[in-house]
């Protein structure tokens, strides 16, 4: 391969990353645009999503987008559940509160997880076989597109989900002003409800497309929560197009790294973007700059 | 002064060294968690990268020690001046970022740092860790028994405390409360408040650098998965189960935290449940902190004792 291939291929393996980083980064911003909360257990609905599909499989059977369905289905379920247990009893809501509560819970999800599947890795049969693809010297694995695919579909379907269903611009106006919003006659509770189901669907969506590149473990909620939370603030935290922007250049700038520098440092080289970013533009790139009130 | 008494006795009361043990750590793990309390608690700044420098502690003194064998106390120097430094550079762009975006950034740094503790092995042994540091001697004293260890231990978290209270009573502690309550009042008042929130950093820095030298020496031996972005979630739910803003609540946090492993043992595969569980359950049920949770519950109780009182 000459260097111009290397990094292509560099950039097909970025933007494939990139893209479930965006997915994750969406499930964040649709908890933080309704609630001004950071759902720390974001990752935990990833590694869900690809541990119940393995389970739906071999245990009741399932093919697999049957299983699929069911393990998106399952975990919008766990994020309601988490709303109703873990943040609505909450009295003194303030941000370092609802943070060690959301860790607490994806600490408590990991655990439970790693009692149910143990400690061992699992893979997800590729959707549509494994011939690689060849594409000027490059190779794309079917998987890629699949992935590339379904968050293409869930971006537009969340774009008219918010902008033309009632229910979506209820969610959007309980986002901006809460009080205006519950005037007019929104149960914003059962809004809050909904995001928290809608970003276990993301959540679990984008978990299983990427199981079948890099299999499925209890603890990959971490990392994976984690960089989309770097997406989701590099984009623009709360911006709708800014974290797909986000995670794309997260995802490209890493392989890259990888790839032509060290792939030891790859997380280094993530989380390093994330600090220059917040030191010099903590609004993201999309972001609008916002005067602090007082 | 009570506590000293308290903690001169204690080792009297256990009836094996395990004991000694594990009070050595929540020592160790006391004086972090006072550091970050002055940090969270007092001038109300997250910090989640916290185990990045107790763990840059650990290795400076480590790496001088099994390289070139430092002496102990020539590596605490090196440890305290090398991690202030840093923690001032990266306190200046960090703490003036706010609530998630703080978090964030010490979040991040933490990972780097851990990554440069994996990724450096010629220095660092790498993933598998690094061995061959030297036991603790400070001017040829050797501190070789569990014992003698637990009191070096004590001593210095009696130091900790000290420094810690004073600064708290005093007039940088008041700005720090100031700050805490609102920033911009603050700055208003003339309280420079970039300085104040930077400088309580470093210095949050520094005990949980002085913490990391206790652990390499008492260990003599360290590897990256100690000094994880888990461990700094556990730094910052001992300062908040124990109550935020009292250093009291600091320690108390801490003795929890490390003894209640010892606890969970019966749970064996169970721990990390019962860990996350017990750990929302404090936050929805007593937002301020066990300590106080408990507080307010007997005084509640006093109250409506009193109160029934009242009407008769």
């Amino acid at each position: 391969m000459t260097l111009s291939q290397q990094i292509l291929q560099y950039l097909i393996t970025g933007v494939t990353v990139g893209t479930i980083y965006a997915l994750i980064g969406m499930g964040f911003n649709i908890i933080y645009n309704s609630t001004d909360i950071i759902n720390f257990a974001q990752g935990e609905f990833v590694m869900l999503g690809g541990l119940l599909t393995v389970s739906s499989m071999h245990v009741l059977h399932l093919p697999l987008p049957f299983a699929a369905l069911v393990a998106v289905l399952g975990v919008a379920l766990i994020g309601t559940l988490l709303n109703i247990a873990a943040i609505r009893p909450v009295k003194d809501p303030n941000p370092i509160t609802l943070i060690i509560i959301t860790i607490g819970a994806s600490i408590f999800i990991r655990g439970v997880s790693s009692l149910i599947w143990g400690k061992e890795p699992y893979p997800i049969p590729a959707f549509s076989g494994e011939d690689p693809i060849h594409f000027f010297g490059a190779v794309i694995q079917p998987q890629s597109l699949w992935v590339m695919g379904v968050a293409l579909s869930i971006v537009l379907g969340f774009r008219q989900f918010f902008g033309k269903t009632i229910t979506g611009k209820a969610m959007m106006a309980s986002s901006f002003q809460p009080r205006a919003a519950r005037l007019v006659g929104i149960d914003t509770r059962f809004m809050i409800l909904i995001s928290f189901a809608l970003s276990g669907l993301v959540g679990a969506a984008a978990g299983i497309v990427i199981a079948p590149m890099s299999m499925t473990q209890y603890d990959i909620g971490v990392m994976m929560g984690l960089k989309g939370f770097c997406a989701a603030i590099i984009g623009g935290l709360g911006h709708f197009w800014g974290v797909v922007v986000g995670g794309l250049a997260l995802g490209i700038l890493e392989s890259l790294g990888a790839g032509l520098i060290s792939s030891g440092y790859k997380d280094a080289i993530a989380f390093g973007i994330l600090l220059l970013m917040l030191f010099f533009r903590p609004q993201g790139i999309l972001g609008k700059s916002k005067g602090d009130r007082v | 002064m009570l506590f000293t008494a308290f903690l001169s006795v204690l080792p009297r009361f256990l009836t094996n060294d395990y004991y000694l043990n594990v009070l050595i750590f929540i020592g160790i793990h006391s004086i972090i968690a006072i550091g970050l309390d002055l940090l969270l608690g007092y001038t109300g700044q997250i910090s989640l990268g916290h185990a990045a420098f107790f763990g840059l502690g650990a290795y400076i003194t480590g790496v001088l020690s099994a390289k070139v064998s430092f002496p102990p106390i020539a590596g605490l120097v090196v440890a305290l001046v090398g991690v202030g430094v840093l923690a001032y550079l990266i306190g200046i762009p960090t703490l003036k970022l706010h609530g998630h975006y703080l978090a964030m950034a010490t979040l991040g740094f933490g990972i780097i740092v851990q990554i440069f503790f994996k990724e450096l092995g010629f220095l660092t042994g790498g993933p598998s860790g690094l061995v061959g540091i030297e036991d603790m001697n400070i001017f040829g004293y050797e501190f070789d028994s569990d014992l003698k260890y637990y009191y070096l231990v004590a001593v210095s978290l009696l130091l900790t405390l000290l420094l810690s209270i004073n600064v708290v009573r005093s007039r940088v502690g008041r700005a720090l409360r100031a700050i805490h309550g609102s920033e911009v009042a603050s700055s208003v008042l003339g309280v420079n408040v970039s300085r104040y929130k930077v400088g309580i950093f470093v210095l949050s820095a520094l005990y949980a650098a002085l913490a990391g030298w206790l652990y390499s020496h008492y260990m003599t031996f360290v590897s990256p998965s100690s000094f994880g972005f888990m461990f700094s979630v556990k730094l910052v739910t001992m300062v908040v189960i124990g109550s935020l803003g009292s250093i009291w609540g600091a320690i108390f946090g801490a003795a929890l935290l490390t003894s209640m492993p010892e606890f969970l043992h019966v749970f064996a595969n169970y721990e990390t449940t019962v860990f996350g569980f017990i750990l929302v359950s404090v936050m929805i049920f007593m937002p301020r902190g066990l300590l106080r949770g408990i507080e307010d519950a007997i005084l509640g109780g006093v109250r409506a004792v009193r109160g029934r009182g009242d009407e008769k």
